[in-house]
C-alpha cells in the first residue's frame, strides 16, 4: 500500500463514520482495504451500475465516493459519467488509483494517461492531481462538503512536500521559461532545472484551469507544461487563457501512442521523457529554439 | 411526485393532440400510456420516484403528467422545439415534473439502484429492446443478489427486441433474485394486481405484454 492510496482509504473510512451524506462505491477494487460500513456499497464487477448507483444516491442528497483503477473508473463507464452524473447534473467524488503507469509491470489495460483528457472533455468537473498525500487530505475532505462532480487522481509517485495554495504556487523565480509542473511531476521538474535560470510553479487542480493566476505569474513569453498525463492536455487552456499575448507552449507529458512495455514505473517516466534528464533535455530544446539561454 | 389529479384518462388522447397535433394516436407508437397512467395513477405513493429509462418517444409520458399536474398542459404544444422544455428525450432539468433524463438506454436502473439503496421506494420503466444494453443485467443481477426491496421495475414488452428473450424476461429476472408478476399492458386491474405482488424482501418486476 502507497502513502497517498494509504491516507485515502483512511480518510473515506472517517467521512463514512462522521459525515450521513457519505457512501462509497466501489467494484471490487479496493473494497478489502476498508472497514466494513453499512454505507458502502461494492457492486461487484460492474462499473457502470457502479457509476450509476453513485448517480442514484446523488439523486437522493448523499455525497457519494466512487473508487476504482484509472481505466475502469473513469474509461470503462465514460457514458455513465457524461450522462448520469453530467447531464442528470448529479454530483460525486470520483477518485482513481493508478495514475498513467503506476501498473507499468501489467501493461496497457491498467495504464490511462488519457482519463484528464477524457474528463476535461465533459462540463463541469474540478479535476484534483495531488502530489504528495497531504494534499490529497486536504482537496478530498474539502470535496466532500460540496455537491459538485470532482474527480481525483491519485499516484504511486509523490513529490517531497506538499503545496497547499490553490492555482499556481510559485515556488523559484527566475528570468527564463515559466514552467508549470503539475501534481506528482514536480520533483523531476525540480531536480531538471536546478541550475536552469527559469521560473518553477506548481499546480495540484488542472480543471477548471487558473487561467487569471497563469497570467499574473507569467513574466516572459515561454511556457513550459510538465503533466503527468497525456501531454498537451492542458495545452487550449494556456492557448485561451494567452490569447491576447504572443507566447510559446512546449507541452509535456505522456505521448499519445499505444505504449507495449511492462518494467518499472520509473523505466515509463524516462521513456516517456518525464523524469528529470528528458524533462531538462525537451526544455533546453525549446529554449534553444530562440536561444533563451544563449 | 406528488400528485394532485386534474384530469383523467379519458382526456389523455386530447393532451396527446396538443403534444403532437395529430387527431389520431397509434397505439402501437404508445406501448407505455397504459402503464405510465396505472403507475401515477394508482401505484406511485407521494414519496416514491418514478424514472422513465425508455426515454424514447416520450408523449404518453408527458401527457401523462400533464393530466397529472406535474407539467403545465400549456407546455404540450410546444414539444420539441428549441425553447420547449420537452423534447424528443425527457430532460429533468428542464422538465420539473420528470425525474430522470434519458434517451440513451441502460441508464435508468442503474440510477434507481442507487436511489433505491438510498431508502427511496423506485419505480423504472424499461423496454424490452432496452434490456439488450448490458448495463441494464448489471443492475438487475446486483440488486437480486442484495435484496434490493425498494427497487421496482416494469418492462414494458412490445416484442421489439430483435433477438428476443428466449425463456422469457420474467424468469430472467427470478434467477437472479427478483419476484415477477405478468400482466396484459392495456390492463389497467391487472397491472395494479401485478404492480401490488411486490414484497417486502426482493426487487419486483412487472412484464406489461403488449400484444400487437
Amino acid at each position: 500500500m502507497t502513502a497517498m492510496r494509504d491516507r485515502f482509504y483512511r480518510l473515506a473510512a472517517d467521512a463514512l463514520e462522521d459525515d450521513p451524506r457519505v457512501a462509497m462505491v466501489f467494484a471490487e477494487i479496493g473494497v478489502a482495504e476498508m472497514p466494513k460500513h453499512p454505507r458502502m456499497f461494492n457492486v461487484g464487477i460492474r462499473e457502470q451500475l457502479m457509476i450509476g448507483v453513485a448517480a442514484g444516491l446523488a439523486l437522493e442528497g448523499m455525497r457519494p465516493v466512487v473508487h476504482s483503477y484509472t481505466p475502469f473508473l473513469v474509461e470503462r463507464p465514460y457514458e455513465q459519467i457524461k450522462l448520469d452524473l453530467g447531464h442528470q447534473d448529479l454530483g460525486a467524488v470520483l477518485v482513481s488509483t493508478g495514475a498513467s503507469y503506476d501498473a507499468s509491470h501489467s501493461g496497457r489495460t491498467h495504464q490511462a494517461p488519457e482519463d484528464i483528457a477524457a474528463l476535461a472533455a465533459l462540463p463541469g468537473w474540478t479535476i484534483h492531481v495531488p502530489g504528495h498525500p497531504d494534499e490529497l487530505e486536504r482537496l478530498f475532505t474539502r470535496s466532500l462538503a460540496g455537491d459538485d462532480r470532482v474527480y481525483i487522481r491519485m499516484s504511486e509517485e509523490t513529490n517531497d512536500a506538499p503545496f497547499h495554495g490553490d492555482g499556481v504556487v510559485v515556488l523559484r523565480e527566475g528570468s527564463g521559461p515559466f514552467v508549470l509542473a503539475v501534481g506528482p511531476t514536480l520533483g523531476e521538474t525540480l531536480a531538471a532545472t536546478e541550475d536552469l535560470d527559469v521560473t518553477v510553479a506548481y499546480l495540484a487542480t488542472p480543471r477548471p484551469f487558473p487561467d487569471a493566476a497563469l497570467r499574473e505569474a507569467l513574466r516572459g513569453p515561454d511556457v513550459v507544461l510538465v503533466e503527468p498525463y497525456l501531454a498537451g492536455t492542458s495545452a487550449a487552456e494556456v492557448s485561451r487563457a494567452l490569447r491576447d499575448r504572443p507566447h510559446r507552449l512546449l507541452a509535456l507529458g505522456v505521448p499519445n501512442a499505444e505504449f507495449r512495455h511492462y518494467g518499472k514505473p520509473a523505466e515509463h517516466r524516462a521513456a516517456h521523457g518525464l523524469d528529470a534528464a528528458g524533462i531538462r533535455a525537451s526544455l533546453l530544446e525549446f529554449a534553444r529554439l530562440r536561444d533563451v539561454f544563449e | 411526485m406528488a400528485a394532485t389529479t386534474t384530469l383523467g384518462y379519458d382526456d389523455l388522447p386530447a393532451l396527446l393532440t396538443l403534444l403532437t397535433g395529430d387527431e389520431k394516436h397509434d397505439r402501437s407508437s404508445l406501448s407505455t400510456l397504459d402503464v405510465l397512467w396505472v403507475l401515477y395513477d394508482r401505484v406511485l405513493g407521494p414519496d416514491d420516484r418514478f424514472l422513465l429509462s425508455k426515454g424514447h418517444g416520450p408523449t404518453a409520458y408527458y401527457a401523462v403528467l400533464a393530466a397529472k399536474g406535474l407539467i403545465p398542459v400549456e407546455e404540450l404544444p410546444g414539444f420539441g422545439r428549441f425553447d420547449s422544455p420537452l423534447g424528443y428525450h425527457p430532460d429533468h432539468v428542464l422538465a420539473a415534473g420528470v425525474e430522470i433524463s434519458s434517451g440513451s438506454l441502460g441508464h435508468g436502473l442503474p440510477i434507481a439502484v442507487g436511489a433505491a439503496l438510498a431508502g427511496r421506494r423506485v419505480y423504472c420503466l424499461v423496454g424490452d429492446g432496452e434490456l439488450d444494453e448490458g448495463s441494464n443485467w448489471e443492475a438487475v443481477q446486483w440488486a437480486g443478489r442484495i435484496g434490493l426491496a425498494a427497487l421496482g421495475a416494469v418492462v414494458v414488452d412490445n416484442h421489439s427486441s430483435t433477438y428476443h428473450w428466449p425463456g422469457g424476461i420474467g424468469r430472467r429476472f427470478e434467477l437472479e433474485g427478483w419476484t415477477s408478476a405478468h400482466a396484459d399492458g392495456r390492463d389497467h386491474d391487472a397491472l395494479q394486481q401485478a404492480f401490488a405482488a411486490r414484497t417486502a424482501a426482493a426487487p419486483h418486476v412487472v412484464v406489461a405484454e403488449m400484444r400487437r
